[in-house]
């Protein structure tokens, strides 16, 4: 709660609402000529992301779907179906596929539209409204470029990064991204989705899109080992980074094979000074949904104690409704009424102030 | 020697025995030199051998690409024979260092010489028959404690079927096949399931074992920068194939085989279930022919070593893992010669039930392999 106090009723920050662009010529008056002409010429009509199969019922809630248009397309949709359901803020990550690109040119020219298309469409809409940094991590530098082009802009509040990317996030070529994001006071968001053309699993490409789904959650861990192995967090001491949408029980037998590792081996990587459970707790951040948890409410009672003991504490846990997607259980029922009341009020409210310090600087746009 | 080697065949006769009887499942038998296999190999490998040589995924002709902690694939020190040759190559030694000082009543090895990774498949399955035929000879006909795992190309799985077959006719010492994570594709796909097909037929679980090698990265991020992410990730890759196993339908489509999991740790195993159990309700129209949830396939069908142990900050929280993963999951191993050995006596950081440590030091592994004959 360094930034301000919040206004009175303020009660909680969604970390994680997905806006959709309906039809890439809704970009067109943000690109310059040569690129929305060369969408027409060229036939392009849409850079929604496979990631998430229009179909499949995990891409979005059956109510998400009532408007016609692309789910979460809608600013007053999502407006009723998040905004007026209790959330005062919500952090839009669009998940846009621009990262893919090959022709780096491109990509820079439409990671810069969606951000304006954002700032007008979104941003303007509703004052709750608060937006990630889309970049075209395909050239870290011109990322950065993007990333000050918006620093001052009080209604973006994170930098997006996917989790499939070409090489691993912690790898040295990345970081002017992170210095740039570290300047601008905004933390780096990992959101699923894919960035570069590798498999999408250790072992290949799967047959379905559910071992696909599922893989988000083995990728988020070989991206947190990448962060901390390679030092991110020694060279920007003030940096955050916030895992989302990919599980959460998972950290802890991460940390601890990756604390037992260092132990073993941690002359390969003379910069990490400190236990990489250590580095984690102090950077890392992970929205809410999926939790991931037991399924059976017993097992629930049992587990989640002790899982936020072997967390730390529930510092790291930021809300998050993911809409439109469509989990299993809705994150109350999944993680928070397993909480205590002040417990609660982190997770939901206090957490995400504090990753966000610029997050209500925005709320008078 | 123990009640094993003298009550052998079936399982109803075994007796556990009153002694610490370990069951060792992870022990590596070193290849001392293509020399060595020579004996094994026909003329026509032979001159392959001679004149052309391994051609595998690695860019080095020796060594990795992620550089291990220690020389000989990242051996304990002291693990040199001191009669000379690779660690895990002298059984003398081995006896000394690993099977006399604890107390082991069978130790399973599996031998990692490269023969799965040859790009081409002749000389890869030439070699791989060549290793189960050394293996033979100078392991399993010298000790009765020791039992192996048959060395597939497992990337040709009709060759790979047909070594299966093969060495487990020749030798009742092969209790497993041997397969490593870090496949071209995710093994639940049809192109592997002859080799599904002829374990299940000859009656052995297939393991799969940590290994730091392939044509592809390690993460859906490329390759990584050190040995010690990839070494972490492995875990990774671990759940990316028992994941496949599931989803397409290979424990629903051999409905006898057994799968274990092989130094890929197992802290991961209840979130990776959680998930997909919800997955599965959300997007079951996806695999419409799974028979069960996704986490009963693991829990009835899968095995997992322990090595290399998992050390939570709270020692007491190994405890409370294992009894939500299911005692009757885990089976001891010690990885020797390997680097991040586990001591079978200070392994486990907090004290087991004596059920508990007796089911993961022996009885489950007596309950899935074939280890009396």
């Amino acid at each position: 709660m360094s930034s301000g106090t919040p206004a009175a009723g303020f009660g909680s920050i969604d970390c994680d609402v997905h806006n959709a662009v309906d039809d890439i010529a809704e970009l067109f008056p943000y690109l310059p000529q040569r690129w929305s002409d060369y969408c027409v010429e060229h036939g392009v009509t849409s850079l929604a992301p496979a990631f998430y199969p229009g179909r499949a019922a995990l891409s979005a809630t059956p109510e998400s779907r009532s408007s016609g248009r692309a789910p979460g397309a809608d600013p007053e949709l999502v407006r009723a179906q998040v905004l007026e359901r209790g959330v005062d803020v919500a952090i839009l990550n669009c998940l846009y596929a621009v990262q893919p690109i090959h022709n780096e040119d491109w990509a820079v020219a439409m990671a810069a539209a969606l951000n304006d298309w954002q700032a007008q469409r979104w941003l303007a809409a509703d004052p709750r409204y608060r937006a990630s940094i889309v970049v075209p991590s395909q050239n870290p530098q011109r990322a950065a470029q993007e990333i000050e082009r918006l620093a001052g802009h009080g209604g973006f509040v994170q930098v997006l990064l996917l989790a499939n990317s070409q090489v691993p996030l912690g790898n040295r070529a990345h970081w002017p991204i992170y210095e740039a994001a570290a300047a601008a006071g905004l933390p780096v968001g990992v959101h699923p989705g894919v960035a570069g053309g590798n498999p999408p699993l250790p072992v290949g490409w799967p047959s379905t899109y559910l071992e696909e789904y599922a893989g988000a959650a083995l990728a988020m861990q070989s991206q947190l080992t990448s962060l901390v192995c390679e030092g991110v967090f020694s060279r920007f001491p003030a940096l955050k980074v916030v895992l989302l949408e990919s599980g959460v029980t998972w950290l802890p037998s991460l940390m601890w094979r990756l604390d037992k590792n260092w132990k073993g081996l941690r002359r390969e990587i003379p910069w990490v000074a400190d236990r990489p459970s250590v580095v984690i707790r102090r950077h890392v951040r992970l929205s809410t949904a999926p939790f991931d948890g037991p399924l059976a409410t017993e097992q629930a009672r049992d587990h989640l104690p002790r899982f936020l003991d072997q967390l730390g504490s529930v510092d790291m846990l930021l809300y998050s409704g993911d809409h439109p997607h469509w989990h299993h259980r809705d994150p109350e029922q999944s993680l928070l009424q397993f909480l205590s009341p002040a417990e609660r009020r982190q997770v939901l409210r206090d957490n995400g102030l504090a990753t966000y310090p610029t997050i209500l600087q925005g709320a008078a746009v | 020697m123990t009640d094993l080697l003298t009550n052998p065949t079936s399982a109803g006769v075994r007796t556990e025995g009153p002694g610490t009887g370990i069951v060792d499942c992870d022990v590596h038998n070193t290849v001392p030199s293509d020399a060595a296999l020579r004996p094994y190999l026909s003329a026509r490998w032979l001159e392959h051998m001679d004149h052309v040589g391994p051609r595998t995924y690695s860019p080095y002709e020796a060594g990795y690409v992620y550089p291990k902690v220690s020389p000989a694939g990242g051996s304990r020190t002291d693990a040199w024979p001191p009669g000379g040759g690779l660690p895990g190559s002298d059984l003398d030694f081995m006896r000394e260092q690993l099977l006399d000082r604890y107390g082991i009543d069978r130790a399973i090895l599996n031998c990692l010489y490269r023969a799965a990774e040859q790009r081409n498949e002749g000389y890869g399955a030439a070699l791989a028959r060549a290793v189960n035929d050394w293996q033979v000879e100078h392991w399993l006909e010298r000790d009765a404690r020791l039992r192996a795992s048959i060395t597939v190309t497992f990337e040709a799985p009709e060759l790979a079927a047909e070594e299966i077959r093969r060495a487990a006719a020749v030798h009742s010492g092969f209790v497993q096949v041997l397969l490593f994570p870090r496949t071209l594709a995710p093994l639940g796909k049809r192109r592997y399931w002859p080799i599904y097909d002829a374990a299940q037929e000859c009656g052995l679980p297939v393991g799969i074992h940590f290994a730091s090698t392939t044509g592809a990265p390690i993460t859906s991020a490329g390759w990584p920068s050190f040995y010690i992410e990839d070494h972490t990730a492995m875990s990774v890759a671990f759940q990316a194939q028992v994941t496949s196993l599931i989803m397409d339908g290979v424990f629903d489509r051999f409905p006898e085989l057994k799968v274990v999991l092989i130094e890929g740790g197992f802290a991961w195993v209840p979130p990776l279930m959680w998930r997909l159990d919800a997955l599965y309700h959300r997007l079951r129209v996806e695999v419409p022919d799974l028979q069960r949830l996704p986490s009963e396939y693991l829990r009835d069908r899968v095995r997992i070593t322990t090595q290399p142990i998992e050390e939570p900050e709270r020692p007491a929280d190994l405890l409370a893992l294992i009894e939500e993963i299911g005692q009757h999951i885990l089976m001891f191993s010690t990885d020797y010669p390997h680097w991040d050995f586990d001591h079978p006596q200070r392994a486990f950081q907090t004290k087991l039930p004596a059920e508990m440590r007796a089911r993961i030091m022996r009885g489950n592994a007596l309950d899935y392999y074939a280890l009396g004959a």
